[in-house]
């Protein structure tokens, strides 16, 4: 059962195919996200849910042979418009990879700031507190704030993920995409990150992917089942765990393949 | 079983010690020329051979201060012109260089790569010496640089192409214009790694003698002007070495002791920029 649509709707994709030249990683896919919810992507590995993030914010494009039909809409308005520019889009949704990302030449300080420099000049005053105000939403700014200048490369794999959580908060932006954001992290890491996810909702829209069933079930609102490109199941993480409709849903959610 | 081992044992010894004396041989050669280029150089190293210009041939003292300051503005002008086209062009080849265009110009500075260094004198006094009709350290300049772009352009290529695709995902991602990723993220992470290339690069063609040969010429008195012939070092060595007097015997081995400290001492910075890459990678 899908989330119902209504003026609490932030981000949405029509009948979205994702394809690599002539195949189709993603097909057909119409999703929403509610304004404010945790969505998780399931699905085995393969199963195009990393692609279909990476068109919610057209970094899908920049890939060999990337290219879509159908829509992303964001706000009422269609993503893939010619008129959207999608550098400028980029700054209104946050995403977070796999592995940590900080800027190795920058400090902690400039990796956060990173987002907003590429913006245009802004009073140092409000960089400044911009940047702790990133921080402190990540949940690091207690552990950084003496040592901001420092090299982001001398902070601990869990924290060098929440400075990126950081970085892509700063330029503030609606909706934040987390791609397996804790596949390298160890268990505490991964447990920062997620309650990160339940603060963070009240801000943002966020869309997790995950290959961790747990995971899912305990950070996201609704969850979406990928299978070979398709879209199988979406509908509320309890109900989906609980009661999925679908014969390969609860397959894959008990372990049968996958 | 044991015999086994025994075997394992006998022959992982028998190829250490192999492998052990193979690397002594390397660098026997290395050590036996600079303690020959001391022995032989070390006792003409005074103040007049840095600050004094060449005395006439039988005459004694005198120094080669005019080619080390000719090294020093010829390869800096060589650096000049070739480090921006090398580094400009290694760049080109790992951000853009997957098409046809890539391929050729990886193909051409591969041959360069290889190109005898005399050849590339010849071509620098066909087209400028000629020209221009007269020696000249901008010839000299010229060939050196030419043997430098490839050089830089590979090196810059690799260094650039080991900063993570990550990375530059990342810095799209946040809404960084492609341009602004290359040289804000991704060529300032591999830049330790350029500076390396750079100095490995000016101290190859530092050294060089046949490309200044008929371009640089050589002079034996102090000249700044790059419009004309100037001395460098190597080619001082070489007037110098195959010359008949003992005296100009005596100035060569310490010129050749110069100059390799100077090559050493280019490498040292290159060793110490890949620490403090290294450094900064933990």
């Amino acid at each position: 059962m899908a989330p119902p649509a209504d003026a609490r709707l932030q981000l949405e994709t029509v009948r979205l195919t994702a394809l690599y030249g002539r195949r189709a990683a993603v097909k057909d896919v119409s999703l929403m996200f509610p304004r404010h919810t945790v969505t998780a992507l399931i699905g085995p590995s393969g199963c195009g849910k990393t692609t279909f993030l990476r068109c919610l914010n057209r970094m899908h494009e920049l890939s060999e042979g990337g290219w879509i039909t159908g829509k992303v809409v964001l706000d009422g308005e269609d993503i893939y418009d010619p008129s959207i520019d999608a550098i400028r889009l980029r700054r209104r949704i946050g995403m977070v990879f796999q592995r940590p990302t900080p800027f190795p030449t920058m400090s902690i300080y400039d990796n956060v700031a990173a987002g907003l420099r590429v913006n245009g000049g802004r009073p140092r005053t409000e960089v400044d507190a911009t940047v702790e105000g990133a921080l402190r939403r990540a949940a690091l700014w207690d552990e950084v704030k003496d040592r901001l200048r420092h090299s982001a490369l001398a902070l601990s794999g869990g924290q060098q993920q929440r400075l990126c959580v950081a970085r892509a908060l700063a330029p503030e932006p609606d909706v934040l995409l987390l791609d397996e954001p804790t596949a390298s992290l160890d268990p505490a890491g991964t447990q920062r990150i997620e309650e990160l996810c339940h603060e963070l909702k009240t801000h943002y829209t966020i869309c997790i992917v995950t290959h961790n069933l747990q995971q899912a079930a305990r950070v996201s609102d609704y969850t979406a089942f990928f299978y070979l490109g398709d879209l199988i199941e979406i509908g509320r993480t309890e109900e989906l765990f609980t009661k999925p409709t679908k014969e390969q849903t609860e397959a894959y959610i008990t372990g049968r393949f996958g | 079983m044991s015999v086994r081992r025994l075997r394992r044992r006998l022959v992982s010894g028998t190829m250490t010690a192999l492998v052990a004396v193979l690397s002594l041989v390397a660098v026997l050669a290395l050590v036996l020329i600079l303690g020959h280029l001391v022995a032989k150089g070390a006792s003409s190293l005074d103040w007049s051979f840095f600050v004094k210009n060449p005395v006439p041939a039988g005459q004694s003292g005198g120094g080669v201060a005019n080619a080390i300051v000719g090294t020093g503005i010829i390869v800096g002008l060589a650096a000049l012109i070739g480090l921006p086209v090398g580094i400009g062009t290694g760049l080109y080849l790992a951000e853009y260089g997957s098409g046809r265009l890539g391929w050729v110009v990886r193909f051409v500075a591969d041959v360069l790569n290889g190109t005898p260094s005399i050849v590339v004198g010849i071509f620098a006094w066909t087209w400028l010496v000629k020209p221009m009709g007269h020696f000249s350290a901008l010839a000299g300049s010229v060939a050196l640089a030419v043997l430098m772009v490839p050089m830089l352009a590979r090196t810059t290529e690799e260094m650039v192409r080991l900063v993570p695709h990550t990375l530059r995902e990342a810095a799209l991602a946040l809404g960084y214009p492609r341009w602004r990723t290359s040289l804000r993220v991704i060529a300032r992470t591999a830049l330790a790694g350029i500076v390396t290339g750079c100095l490995v690069g000016i101290a190859r063609v530092a050294g060089e003698t046949a490309p200044l040969l008929f371009t640089a010429l050589g002079n034996l008195n102090f000249s700044t002007s790059v419009l004309e012939p100037m001395q460098t070092l190597s080619l001082q060595i070489y007037v110098y070495a195959t010359g008949p007097f003992d005296e100009w015997h005596r100035l060569a081995w310490a010129a050749a002791l110069v100059l390799m400290g100077l090559v050493l001492l280019l490498s040292l910075a290159a060793r110490w920029a890949i620490r403090q890459r290294h450094g900064a990678a933990r």
